[in-house]
């Protein structure tokens, strides 16, 4: 199985959970059905128009209908944003195979699951809600209730002790570390450039090789560069996990940031960042290092407020291995490879677990905040779009793709503050997936159906799609592929002391054959030929063994015979040897050499030869031999 | 010895720095002792000179010699110059630059024919230029010996006797063979000396035989043209390439009526090469066409160029025949159909591209029918390689023609426009392809700096057309677009806001700027909010550019109300303000100058009811620069804040009306103890503004219409604006500033004060100063000294207390000492150059003859 991503955006059709009481949450109207049917008022809460679920966030689960994954043997794991359904698989379904993935892929990524956890967990809520996912109580819900894709399937988030539990189960790799699977394949991660840890994985055999290239990027950011050449000659390469937003280039997005982050605090306003614990908020405090002081805003406090702010912080700072050139040479100095360090040493940067405690007392505005979480559902972002959406002169600013930052915002409305749209997602465009399949040149792409065609709404945009050849294989939902390659070859190993009992025989320059006579051995799918058991001694006594004991029946070996027969030459040497009548007749296979006088044919055919004589064996191992005269033997 | 302007230049300098020399032009005894030592020295081929220099300047002062003096007498008079020439070509391994140096010192020579014969009757110069020259010798390798070859062969021809010489000892043939020579400058030297020849042997040809081929051309003359012929019928492109480059040169240079005679020689195969699949020469071809349609020669409409002409611009590649086509358009004289066909040639790609993006029968397109194949232009345009290339010259070709005075032919403005528009929306993946080519040109173009920047100058460049409202809208539209775009490169969007100035002025100025004046006021919301955010830009380029913009924005509009508003309405000044305290120095300096302009907004916005503090904030902003001028560490801002108070003074700003002699007086204290130059020389010219205001406004300035004052009122008002002078320490200021080390100050210092002293020295104060014993022999050159001294040290920065004792300045002293001081002797010696010594032909031979002397110490040095 190739990553087990967590559908979030489900958690967009449920009202957000305030961590503290929320007036105007609270007395949203419930929602009324056309007919005036108000059965379903206590779970649905409409706001501004938009008709939200009051209950516990729920999230949609990988396919789990397709397959029994009890069946899946390996689970890869590409970076620690595809992980985050990994406990609904591996405490539900059965599984009893591996996950692999790198250190900070887990470290990193356990620290986005204990987060989520604990954003929902700290703020009980009585109610769940289940009438509305009744299928015909679903079909007369406004959009996009009525058109969400198997609520039913939907889950509540898990626990600790599940996430603990499922994180105990990957097994630890390192970029191009080699790991056997069964014997059959051989799986090796290699750096993807998108996130600390993050991986493309290889999958091949001896003859065969898959790549599987999701969220990779090409810039230059923390993470170590992506290893390309690793990619070449691949018979299929899966491609996924391209970025969300290819018409927003990065650094312009970088740039739209900061000048709309200073711009806000210059009016004396508040920034709001929504964002996870890790990954882009590295970089976006970085850029923040080198702007503050040329924008003035030096005296502006930035306050980073997560659960798990602190581990992030300085997880990011022990992982130098899996850092850009840049970064890790800064550890040989010795320094800190980011910079945040020096802004919390300065007091520029402050992190606390939440806005309780020292965060109320050390609090100043106008200030900028970053917290989660980006869906705007849960975590301490909803407590400051309660308290600062009322004022224009605040700003809140989306810099995380993976969320419709107008659907974010719909309970929230009507809202003063402004809203910006930056998404900053650094993985491939496609124009850096031309370049990178032009250059590792893989035999076959396979790729999502959304990637073949221009995004929906901008259909005129033919430069936003995979432009390859020959054309890529797409896939969509549920859909069963067959790989464009078939395995044809296996390799066999020898076991030195038969390989020694060979004897080529150069059958045309710089080819040599030699007959082999051996036991294939078979286990964990490696292929091994060993040399024949020895002639059976002939029985101490007449008692019949059991079948199963038999070593191999051993027949004496006779010599293969290649080559092709001359008819003129072959013709000759019949009548050398008495033959006088000779007739040679061609046919559609061969030819019929006939002997009349002895009533004999023999027929040579290309891969056969048949001596037809009347019961006289002496004559047929004569004209036998002839034949043979003229084939080689080895 | 170098004239030292170090900060303590003696005053004694003052009054004895009247030496002058000319550069010598005339062979002096100096340097007639002096030449046969560096003859000696340059034949000698064990005498490295390590500097080629020397022999560059000894070749122009003998050519400056040979253009004043008889060059005949002066080899008579120098026979160590026909000795260095016999010498070098006796020499069995000369050194290829001094034997290229002979070669062109023979050639200057040469030139003269009396010359030229006394060097005939040695064999000097068979033996030079001729077979047996170094011609055959192995030094010919050396592209410098070629090089030297060909260019004393070019000076020598000025007269029939070097002509008859180069046709009689075969060296036109070498010059042939040089015009492929593998050396560019070779090549070109050979090509140019080729043009010369045929110039001048033709020179005396000026009418227009009855039949061309009985014409009685001179031999050399024939020669070449039978070589250009046969290389135009040549299968070798480099030949016929050499062959047009040669003909453009001779088009280009000589309008004689033979070059008529020439062309209709070879037109014939010109215009076959046209016609030839595919064409080879096609920029030398436009070249050649381009020359010869600037020739008045050929200007007359049933000139048979211009036939050859329409047939470029149908044969010829879209990628070549721009430039042709927009040559053809700059001309006066072209007959209008060939016109007509250059411009729908500039406007078929324009066409295609807007036809790419527009339904079928939408819109018919800006051409009526095509002169090429329209293929090849799509061909051209769906190709990665040539689309953008072919687009950008395009775009570039028209916007040259927005700015002809007097276009000759009707352009299609309004589609132009539209094809612009539309490009730019492609660039950003705004246009919505119509066609096959129309998705190809989206995908080639979406991101493409290089054509974006071309269709943003012209769409500035097509502001000056009048537009109807919904063309407006759409250059607007595209506009924000790209100003609003975080992918917009720095100079992209640098370019949008040159493209939205010159709109917004246009629409201005336009006669029917209030039918789009609400369309303009929301784009100025809108634009506003997108300066807002670049003012706030990481990039320190955009916060630079944003500031530009706005400055031009302002000192334009400024006075238009509803500009003002708009702009007093956004957050804009504010953060102008705040970008004074930038830790970039380009954006502090920009903001200055922002501020400079807002400045005289914010005081006009003061002035109404309603907005508070106008006032209080003008002065912080004076106060602002004023700190900028005193303690910024860079020199860009630095500059710009004098570069505002002169405008501030010149254009009567509030502020420093109040109390002008106050502010110049405490902007001249800060200039001068500032060691940049250039805020030295605003400080200056800051000075010269306040003095010219001072003496115009007491009636004193030379105006030839004013009314002319007693004698006794302009003494009043002299002694008046010399005290205003004294009390703002004008002269202090001046006098120190001709001490500066910098040349452009210590000039501009003199220069003023010699304009004063014409205005305040005249007969009269000099009467009353003499009567007042106030001379110079009076006080003495000592008391001179002691008061420039007194005045210099106190222009630097005193302790305080000590300043105005110090600096106090009597005006009878100052006017003594303009009377006393060679004001205009020191301005000639400070318009002389630092080296003008170094120039000198005796320094340059002592030059030759030192280096040569220490060559060997200084290589061991190097060790």
């Amino acid at each position: 199985m190739l990553d087990c991503g967590l559908d979030m955006t489900s958690t967009l059709n449920f009202l957000p959970l305030p961590l503290v009481q929320s007036p105007r949450l609270s007395k949203l109207p419930g929602w009324v059905l056309k007919d005036g049917n108000t059965f379903l008022d206590k779970e649905l809460k409409e706001c501004s128009g938009h008709v939200f679920v009051d209950s516990v966030p729920e999230f949609c689960l990988p396919e789990t209908e397709l397959l029994d994954l009890s069946t899946v043997d390996v689970i890869l794991i590409s970076n620690y944003h595809c992980m985050m359904a990994l406990p609904y698989i591996t405490e539900y379904t059965g599984f009893t195979g591996t996950v692999y993935a790198t250190e900070p892929t887990v470290q990193i990524g356990r620290l986005l699951m204990e987060e989520l956890v604990n954003f929902i967990e700290r703020v009980p809520k009585a109610q769940s809600a289940s009438l509305w996912k009744n299928k015909e109580v679903q079909r007369l819900l406004p959009a996009p209730l009525k058109d969400a894709v198997e609520v039913s399937t939907w889950r509540r988030c898990y626990t600790m002790p599940e996430v603990n539990s499922a994180l105990s189960k990957i097994q630890l790799v390192g970029y191009s570390q080699k790991i056997e699977l069964f014997g059959a394949v051989q799986v090796t991660p290699l750096s993807s450039g998108y996130a600390l840890g993050s991986s493309n994985w290889i999958i091949q055999s001896h003859y065969e090789k898959v790549s599987y290239v999701s969220g990779s990027s090409l810039l230059t950011t923390h993470p170590q560069a992506m290893d390309q050449a690793s990619l070449k000659n691949s018979d299929v390469l899966i491609l996924t996990g391209l970025t969300q937003i290819p018409t927003a280039n990065p650094d312009g997005m970088v740039g739209e940031f900061c000048s709309n982050l200073a711009m806000t605090v210059r009016n004396g306003g508040n920034v709001l960042v929504p964002c996870y614990p890790s990954g882009v908020i590295y970089d976006l405090l970085e850029c923040l290092y080198q702007y503050i002081d040329s924008a003035g805003l030096s005296n502006v406090p930035f306050y980073f407020i997560s659960p798990v702010a602190n581990s992030s912080l300085e997880f990011s700072q022990i992982f130098a291995e899996w850092l850009c050139h840049n970064k890790q040479t800064k550890v040989y100095l010795p320094e800190p490879p980011f910079p945040h360090a020096e802004l919390i040493q300065t007091n520029k940067l402050k992190h606390y677990p939440s806005i309780h405690g020292d965060f109320s007392n050390d609090f100043k505005q106008p200030c900028v905040v970053f917290t989660g979480h980006p869906s705007l559902r849960f975590g301490d972002v909803v407590h400051f779009m309660e308290l600062w959406g009322k004022s224009s002169l605040n700003t809140v600013i989306f810099t995380e793709p993976d969320f419709s930052y107008l659907e974010a915002l719909a309970p929230y409305q009507p809202l003063a503050m402004k809203c910006v749209y930056c998404p900053i997602d650094t993985r491939l465009n496609f124009i850096q997936v031309s370049k990178l399949l032009k250059e590792v040149q893989p035999l076959h792409v396979v790729c999502p159906e959304q990637y073949t065609q221009p995004p929906p709404t901008q259909s005129h945009r033919t430069d936003l799609m995979i432009d390859c050849q020959p054309p890529a294989m797409s896939y969509r939902r549920a859909e069963v592929l067959t790989l464009p390659f078939k395995r044809r070859y296996e390799k066999i190993e020898i076991m030195p002391e038969l390989a020694d009992s060979l004897v080529p025989l150069e059958i045309k320059p710089g080819i040599s054959l030699a007959t082999v006579s051996a036991v294939l051995h078979t286990k964990d799918n490696k292929h091994v030929l060993q040399p024949p058991p020895k002639p059976a001694q002939p029985p101490a006594s007449k008692k019949r063994k059991r079948v199963s004991d038999d070593a191999p029946e051993c027949k004496p070996l006779k010599p293969l015979l290649s080559g092709s027969i001359p008819m003129d030459q072959f013709v000759q040497t019949l009548e050398k040897h008495g033959f006088s009548d000779v007739k040679v007749e061609d046919t559609a296979k061969g030819h019929i050499v006939l002997l009349q006088e002895a009533e004999t044919l023999i027929q040579i055919e290309e891969d056969s030869t048949h001596i037809i004589c009347d019961n006289d064996e002496t004559l047929r191992v004569k004209l036998r031999d002839l034949v043979l005269k003229f084939l080689q033997k080895f | 010895m170098l004239p030292c302007y170090g900060d303590a230049l003696p005053l004694s300098l003052f009054l004895t720095f009247f030496y002058q020399k000319k550069t010598r032009c005339i062979m002096d005894r100096e340097c007639s002792q002096l030449l046969p030592s560096v003859c000696a020295v340059l034949a000698d081929s064990r005498q490295l000179v390590a500097d080629d220099t020397f022999l560059e300047k000894f070749l122009d002062w003998f050519k400056t010699l040979t253009e004043t003096e008889s060059s005949l007498l002066l080899l008579q008079e120098n026979p160590c110059l026909t000795e260095l020439i016999t010498c070098v070509l006796k020499l069995k391994d000369p050194s290829s630059s001094t034997l290229s140096f002979i070669l062109r010192l023979t050639g200057i020579f040469a030139a003269s024919e009396s010359c030229f014969q006394y060097l005939q009757q040695r064999e000097l110069l068979i033996s030079l230029f001729g077979e047996v020259g170094p011609l055959s010798s192995a030094l010919w390798e050396e592209a410098s010996v070629r090089s030297g070859w060909v260019q004393g062969v070019h000076s020598m021809v000025q007269h029939q006797s070097a002509l008859h010489f180069l046709c009689s000892c075969g060296a036109i043939d070498v010059i042939f063979t040089l015009q492929g020579d593998p050396s560019l400058f070779v090549a070109s030297a050979a090509n140019q000396l080729l043009v010369h020849v045929l110039t001048f042997s033709l020179q005396s040809f000026q009418t227009k035989p009855e039949n061309i081929k009985d014409c009685d051309w001179p031999i050399c003359a024939q020669k070449l043209i039978v070589h250009i012929e046969e290389s135009l019928k040549s299968n070798s492109a480099s030949r016929i390439k050499q062959s047009l480059k040669l003909l453009t040169s001779v088009f280009g240079c000589c309008h004689d009526l033979w070059t008529e005679v020439l062309w209709s020689r070879l037109s014939e195969r010109i215009v076959y090469l046209l016609e030839e699949e595919p064409v080879h020469a096609g920029h030398s071809l436009v070249d050649l066409f381009l020359s010869m349609a600037r020739s008045p020669v050929f200007s007359c409409p049933e000139c048979s160029l211009w036939t050859s002409v329409t047939c470029a611009l149908e044969h010829l590649n879209p990628a070549q025949v721009g430039r042709l086509a927009v040559g053809v358009l700059k001309l006066q004289e072209c007959p209008q159909a060939v016109k007509i066909q250059a411009l729908s040639v500039l406007l078929q790609p324009m066409d295609c591209v807007l036809k790419a993006a527009s339904q079928p029968l939408e819109y018919p397109g800006l051409l009526n029918r095509s002169v090429n194949d329209s293929a090849t232009v799509e061909t051209l345009l769906s190709c990665r390689s040539s689309c953008a290339s072919l687009l950008c010259q395009t775009l570039t070709h028209l916007e040259e023609l927005q700015y002809l005075t007097c276009l000759p032919v009707d352009l299609p403005h309004i589609p132009l426009l539209q094809s612009v528009v539309t490009i730019l929306q492609f660039c950003i993946g705004l246009a919505t392809p119509a066609s096959c080519l129309g998705n190809k040109i989206s995908r080639i173009l979406i991101g493409c700096f290089r054509v974006q920047r071309s269709a943003l100058d012209i769409l500035g460049a097509l502001s000056h057309w009048e537009s109807p409202s919904v063309f407006i809208g759409s250059v607007f539209d595209i506009l924000l677009a790209y100003l609003k775009s975080p992918d917009t490169s720095p100079t992209v969007l640098k370019k949008s806001f040159q493209a939205t100035l010159k709109w917004l002025v246009s629409l201005s100025e336009a006669p029917s700027s209030k039918d789009h004046w609400q369309q303009t006021e929301q784009f100025l919301r809108d634009l506003f909010l997108v300066l807002q955010k670049r003012l706030c830009s990481p990039y320190w380029e955009v916060r630079d550019s944003a500031l530009e913009f706005l400055t031009l924005l302002v000192k334009h509009l400024r006075e238009k109300e509803w500009f003002r508003q708009v702009l007093f309405s956004s957050e804009v000044p504010k953060l102008t303000e705040d970008l004074l305290e930038d830790p970039e120095s380009y954006v502090r300096a920009s903001a200055v100058t922002a501020m400079g302009q807002l400045s005289f907004l914010t005081h006009l916005i003061s002035k109404k009811p309603g907005v508070e503090n106008g006032n209080v904030k003008e002065k912080s902003i004076v106060a602002q620069l004023k700190e900028i001028l005193s303690t910024d560490s860079e020199g860009f801002p630095r500059r710009a804040v004098i570069s505002v108070f002169i405008d501030w003074l010149r254009e009567g700003h509030p502020d420093v009306l109040k109390d002008t002699e106050q502010f110049v007086s405490s902007v001249l204290q800060a200039v001068n103890s500032d060691l940049d130059w250039e805020v030295k020389a605003g400080g200056l010219e800051l000075a010269e503004v306040f003095s010219a205001q001072i003496l115009g406004r007491l009636g004193l300035a030379a105006c030839p219409y004013a009314a002319v004052l007693s004698s006794a009122t302009r003494s009043t008002h002299l002694s008046e604006s010399l005290q205003i002078f004294c009390q703002v320490k004008l002269f202090e200021f001046l006098f120190g500033a001709l001490c500066d080390c910098d040349r452009p100050v210590a000039q501009k210092a003199c220069d003023i004060l010699i304009a004063l002293k014409a205005e305040l020295c005249d007969e009269s104060s000099l009467k009353e100063g003499t009567s007042a014993g106030l001379s110079t022999e009076a006080r003495g050159i000592a008391w001179l000294e002691e008061t420039l001294r007194r005045w210099s040290s106190c222009a630097k920065p005193c302790p305080r207390g000590d300043a105005d004792e110090a600096g106090s300045q009597d005006p009878n002293g100052v006017l003594l000492v303009l009377r006393t001081v060679d004001l205009e002797g020191l301005h000639r010696s400070l318009n002389r150059s630092s080296d003008h010594i170094e120039k000198s032909p005796q320094s340059l031979l002592q030059d030759i003859l030192a280096t040569v002397g220490t060559l060997e110490e200084n290589e061991a040095d190097c060790y």
